[in-house]
């Protein structure tokens, strides 16, 4: 008698185990997405305008250099941050100003960011200034899309691209 | 009767000292609910530390077979995966199910060794080591197990591996942003998908490496539960792999976020976490969790005991203390004596629990030695054997009688003592701390009967003092007791705290026993 009422509760407590581990590997559902939503994920990777402009060497600079070493132009390294601006249907939900990486701000500023619209029509207009010392922003792109629920609507800057990419 | 002196240890005192007793008392009754239904020697809730070794190693092998079937390649891997629903007997969905399965087992059997060392207050002075050695490995094993999700690619992996950047990208010295490497209309690149394969094979390998530094410190670790747990656990996950099997949940499409999951709530509850919080509430959390976990060896606590001594001259170097130590704490050394291949044995005072386990293993610890003053090779400076011998002798000589019984007890196991005038009880450290010699030794000086007393097996406080204990007087392991011991005068029980009736009964049966001559049909184990 005490036997069987050992292995009943044995198969009891491995059957809680089991159904434990079962359930909780696949439940509750879980939706990283509401219902009817969207998402637009704005980013890019692009180094800024160079802060100082390329100059010649002096002479006297040239002078001061090894032979195998000298060269026509000094370039400052330090790039100049990269500043975005998003708005969709007519309001501003990003402006953003990315510096630029590395210890001698000679890096690449990049960006990324997720953000959850509704399903549907929109107008997005994106402003892009990769100088600083521009006035206006250097890139810009207005354009309607439809996104269907759940999409993925990636906002890049790739200059081989012709500037602001929607993809 | 009480007993005076010093050598025992304090009163009720347990070596651990849990944080929270109440807490400690309720898990202790759980594991004794365990006991009933698993027996002792094979209940789970004592084995999860080698419960946890055999799931690695399932996950190793069941792992391995998956590699050889996997595509390494973005645009294949989840296609090969798929393909495993159509072997032929089922043989790919068991395989697929005893691997996850078999990861959510694992860390749920983690969780729980690391919650039972902390309620039972298994983590300082010379556990502080093997502590601080399991807490990375924690975080090895998530990693890894995330990391596998990600091999999948489909749906579930591809919201796991984006989630992941994104969290990742919160921390300020990363230079891109990493979830750049999944936005939409971009197709996951071989290389970057190699290193999903070396995060989830890497990580297993650290972590072997460090399970090896985290079982070190202790001798004889338990490594492979006992078989009965082994293949009832087996054949759960195995039940459940195919009454339940893993499916994919669609190819990976960065153009679009999965809406619906069903997630692996063992192993992936972090995303939603970050979601339900942010990425710096979670990395916070983190922080505070593996701190906590770090520091609480530190926590004060009962300062620790004094460790073992040994006296040159009364040790033969016979290596029997090296044999039982349960931590490894002696090796053994050329003698000072400077015999040639006499060797001695010298205790590392970091890793000694203060046991006296090796006082109870060595041959100079019996008490029939004529010195007046009892100096055994190995003993515990605040217990010496001497003492004990001596007050034995005291105390039985100062019993009424007619009948005088002996119960050599554990401090760690049941707390209170036997109260009647006719018993003689005495708590040892561990039982395992006790000579053998010395149940013969009191029969010879005038005890009637003698009990020896431990913690219920698998549940003792330095892990293989019951199991000395009992191996020493069934004449397994040396020292031994006599054979020529009269059986009927002499009991064994096994109990925990909570279990005083039980030991209360058993001395019962060693006064039936002692008077009818009638030899004990077993050992009382509860």
């Amino acid at each position: 008698m005490n036997q069987a009422l050992n292995w009943i509760g044995q198969a009891l407590l491995y059957g809680s185990f089991a159904v434990a581990l079962g359930v909780f590997s696949r439940w509750p559902i879980y939706h990283p997405v509401p219902d009817n939503m969207a998402q637009i994920k704005v980013s890019f990777a692009h180094h800024g305008a160079r802060v100082a402009a390329c100059r010649p060497y002096t002479a006297e600079e040239q002078a001061k250099m090894p032979p195998n070493m000298r060269k026509a132009e000094k370039c400052e390294r330090e790039r100049s941050p990269v500043s975005i601006e998003v708005d969709i249907d007519g309001k501003t939900v990003l402006a953003h100003t990315s510096p630029p990486s590395g210890l001698s701000r000679d890096g690449a500023s990049t960006l990324y960011r997720r953000l959850n619209v509704a399903a549907g029509q929109h107008q997005i207009a994106v402003r892009f200034k990769d100088n600083q010392k521009a006035e206006a922003f250097t890139s810009k792109l207005e354009e309607t899309v439809t996104l269907a629920p759940a999409q993925v609507l990636v906002i890049d800057f790739s200059a081989d691209k012709g500037g602001i990419v929607l993809q | 009767m009480s007993l005076p002196g010093s050598a025992l240890p304090a009163e009720g005192s347990t070596v651990s000292q849990p944080p929270l007793p109440r807490l400690a008392s309720a898990y202790r009754a759980l594991e004794h609910g365990f006991d009933a239904a698993f027996g002792a020697h094979a209940n789970p809730l004592k084995h999860l530390g080698a419960l946890g070794y055999m799931l690695l190693w399932l996950l190793v092998a069941s792992g391995s077979i998956l590699y050889i079937v996997l595509d390494t390649s973005a645009a294949g891997a989840y296609r090969s995966i798929a393909s495993l629903a159509d072997f032929p007997w089922m043989l790919g969905t068991a395989l697929r199910g005893l691997h996850r399965y078999g990861a959510d087992a694992f860390v749920v059997v983690m969780g729980m060794h690391i919650l039972r060392e902390w309620m039972l207050g298994r983590y300082r002075h010379w556990r502080r080591a093997i502590w601080w050695t399991g807490v990375p490995l924690v975080g090895l094993a998530f990693v890894s197990a995330v990391g596998g999700f990600w091999l999948n690619w489909d749906r579930l992996g591809q919201y796991s591996v984006v989630a992941t950047a994104e969290w990742l990208d919160t921390l300020p010295f990363l230079g891109a942003p990493l979830a750049r490497n999944f936005l939409g209309d971009i197709s996951l690149s071989d290389r970057l998908f190699t290193l999903f394969i070396f995060i989830h094979i890497g990580m297993p390998l650290l972590m072997v490496f460090g399970l090896w530094f985290h079982t070190q410190r202790i001798s004889l670790a338990k490594v492979f539960p006992p078989r009965p747990l082994a293949w009832g656990t087996f054949i759960t996950l195995l039940l459940l792999a195919l009454v339940l099997p893993i499916q994919s949940q669609g190819p990976a499409d960065l153009r679009s976020a999965p809406t619906a999951l069903a997630l692996d709530w063992w192993l992936l509850f972090i995303h939603p976490l970050v979601d339900a919080t942010s990425a710096t509430t979670v990395w916070v959390l983190l922080i505070l969790t593996f701190g906590l976990l770090a520091l609480l060896p530190l926590w004060p606590g009962r300062a620790r005991e004094e460790v073992a001594v040994v006296y040159p001259e009364h040790c033969s170097g016979c290596s029997r203390c090296f044999d039982d130590c349960p931590y490894s704490a002696i090796s053994m050394v050329p003698h000072t004596n400077g015999k040639p291949g006499m060797r001695l044995a010298l205790v590392n005072s970091d890793l000694c629990a203060s046991c006296g386990i090796c006082a109870g293993a060595c041959p100079s610890s019996t008490p029939f030695r004529s010195a007046e003053q009892l100096v055994t090779g190995i003993d515990m400076p605040q217990w010496p054997i001497n003492d004990l011998r001596a007050q034995l002798i005291q105390s039985l000589q100062a019993m009424p009688g007619p009948v005088r019984y002996v119960v050599f007890g554990c401090a760690q196991g049941t707390h209170s003592k036997l109260q009647a005038p006719d018993v003689l009880h005495f708590k040892l450290v561990c039982a395992g701390a006790l000579p053998p010699s010395f149940i013969e030794y009191a029969l010879r000086h005038g005890a009637d009967g003698v009990l020896v007393n431990g913690c219920r097996e698998g549940g003792c406080e330095y892990r293989l003092g019951q199991r000395w204990t009992a191996e020493r007087l069934s004449g397994e392991r040396e020292p031994y007791l006599r054979r020529s011991v009269p059986q009927n005068r002499w009991h064994i029980a096994w109990t925990d705290a909570g279990d005083e009736r039980a030991l209360a009964a058993a001395l019962d049966t060693l006064r039936q026993r002692s008077q009818t001559g009638a030899p004990p049909v077993s050992e009382e184990s509860h």
